[in-house]
């Protein structure tokens, strides 16, 4: 079974992120770390390769920077990744991702195709889908149980009501929610064994994909603030002052 | 006149609510399309014809999961159509089926607009960013339709009184290695009030300290016949069900209170919450970023503030 895990390295999102003035892009610092949903995906891959025998490639665009959110993925034991990273794609939308992505994965032959639902500094949320729609196979999404085998794919799907079983046959593309699995932490040998592994790198001309933009953000602007009311220390009865508001409000 | 398709999937039999709120919107932009999703009936389409769609095009997937299929049989429908906007919900299977649209068209997507507008043939939405800090404008211009997904809530649903639109049958094409089949739909029980409807919502972050310690918000909600939330991270860490997830991955809400136990207010959480009427916040942490939005913030510890809190409601 070749398992493909799509992968982003974003900014550390426990800080401040920064765009661009005049683009208004996001500015990505040389050090980023693996988007913490994309932990899920590469565990499920793991287990599924490890169950059926098989690999785990690390599919990425992006600048690659320090590579240090590449390396914490090899270092949760995925075999090989696929890197590419070129200037011309800064700016680039959810579409022109899935083509690179989409051309990526062709060449490196694929069973079964990962990505979390959307990634945690864009979260446009079409990307699984649209690259499902490139490789022509199902997509299979928001799964929050994946079993794979035997040529076919099963996931429950969330839906608004509960969930759904939904199958269908191998090749195709799984989305999973966080917490689909428990992703393990790297072990010491695990970073170590890291560094030496494959990366192949490409460009988007190496793909062929145009990479001329679609959109384009024309303005960003401060949202009009919402006023902050009372703030109050609790001295051992502020919950009356909750209960005097819910009051006034005709909750109770 | 614009034409503006709204995709809509039915949900319980009736029309998503999303798909109303889209609907609404739509009939300001040009003359509407609503292509529906499921079983379909006459009620449906009649919901369908008083929120302002003259036309419905029906699609009834069955068994088979809509997006391929759906995807396959609207891009023909856009080739000899040509409709100016193809407006989508910010939810499951509008996503699926928005993207794979898009692919297949080789248009872009605009995803998580909170509004949207045509200007001499381009569309033109309104995005916020960094938690509804900021409110960003993005322009697409070029070939027709654009394709745009607009997050839950960003419009209200008012009937218009429209007649009973016209009923096409969209014929859904075999697509072959793509199809997949749902095999078992799965409700799960739900209790109280929910959370898309509920006028007052309970929700729990880290600062519970525990899954357990989730309890207290639930007591509390049950006394104020209120819905349950949470954040992204006692979702992630498995203490509640994603179906109570608020912020930017999970639920948009807007109730007339809404009350956030040890929450710190990530940007996550703040644009899926921040609409609400009144916000009352309890955190420990007086720097926290809920306080921003707070009408009345109590800088204490939720473990001792909610028990009271409980038991002073409980004793009245």
């Amino acid at each position: 079974m070749q398992v493909v895990v799509c992968v982003k390295q974003i900014p550390d999102p426990s800080g401040t992120y920064t765009y661009d003035p005049e683009t208004h892009f996001l500015v990505r610092p040389d050090e980023q770390v693996l988007d913490d949903t994309d932990r899920y995906g590469v565990e499920m891959g793991l287990q599924i390769a490890q169950e059926h025998g098989g690999t785990v490639t690390l599919v990425t665009m992006g600048p690659k920077g320090s590579m240090q959110g590449i390396r914490q993925a090899l270092a949760m034991g995925a075999d090989r990744a696929v890197v590419v990273d070129d200037g011309d794609l800064k700016g680039s939308d959810a579409l022109t991702t899935a083509q690179v992505l989409a051309a990526a994965i062709e060449r490196t032959g694929f069973d079964l195709v990962i990505a979390g639902t959307e990634s945690t500094d864009g979260y446009s949320g079409v990307l699984p889908q649209m690259l499902a729609g490139l490789l022509d196979v199902p997509a299979l999404t928001y799964a929050t149980q994946v079993q794979a085998g035997d040529g076919k794919v099963t996931i429950h799907r969330q839906t608004s009501a509960g969930y759904d079983v939904v199958e269908a046959s191998l090749p195709a593309v799984v989305s999973v929610t966080a917490g689909v699995v428990e992703p393990r932490y790297p072990t010491f040998k695990g970073i170590m064994d890291a560094k030496k592994k494959e990366v192949q790198e490409y460009t988007a001309s190496d793909l062929g994909v145009d990479t001329s933009l679609r959109q384009r953000v024309t303005a960003v602007e401060p949202a009009p603030e919402r006023e902050a009311g009372a703030k109050i220390e609790d001295d051992g009865e502020a919950h009356l002052k909750i209960v005097e508001l819910l009051q006034q409000k005709k909750v109770i | 006149m614009a034409a503006v398709w709204v995709f809509i999937e039915e949900e319980a039999g009736a029309p998503a609510t999303v798909g109303l709120e889209l609907l609404t919107k739509a009939r300001s932009l040009g003359d509407v399309t609503a292509v529906y999703v499921g079983a379909g009936s006459e009620q449906a389409f009649a919901t369908l014809g008083e929120h302002g769609a003259t036309r419905v095009l029906h699609a009834d997937p069955g068994d088979a999961l809509p997006s391929a299929p759906v995807a396959a049989a609207l891009a023909t429908a856009c080739e000899s159509d040509a409709p100016d906007l193809v407006l989508f919900g910010q939810a499951y299977t509008d996503r699926d089926v928005a993207g794979r649209l898009a692919a297949r068209l080789g248009r872009s997507v605009l995803s998580n607009a909170v509004d949207v507008d045509l200007r001499d043939g381009a569309v033109v939405t309104t995005h916020e960013m960094s938690g509804g800090t900021q409110i960003a404008t993005a322009e697409v211009a070029g070939d027709k339709p654009h394709i745009v997904l607009v997050r839950p809530k960003s419009f209200p649903v008012e009937p218009v009184g429209g007649s009973a639109p016209q009923v096409e049958k969209l014929e859904l094409p075999d697509v072959g290695r793509s199809a997949a089949r749902i095999l078992e739909h799965h409700v799960e029980e739900r209790e109280g009030p929910q959370l898309e409807d509920a006028a007052v919502i309970v929700a729990g972050g880290r600062g519970l300290g525990s899954a357990e310690a989730y309890e207290l918000v639930e007591r509390l909600a049950k006394l104020l016949n209120a819905a349950t939330g949470a954040t992204r991270a006692i979702v992630d860490a498995g203490w509640v069900p994603y179906a109570k997830q608020v912020g930017q991955t999970g639920k948009t809400v807007k109730p007339d209170v809404y009350i956030a136990a040890g929450i710190s207010g990530a940007m996550q959480h703040l644009v899926g919450m921040k609409d609400s009427k009144t916000i009352i916040a309890i955190n420990k942490d007086p720097d926290a970023p809920i306080f921003s939005v707070a009408d009345l913030g109590v800088v204490g510890d939720v473990h001792s503030v909610l028990p009271k809190l409980i038991e002073a409601l409980e004793s009245r």
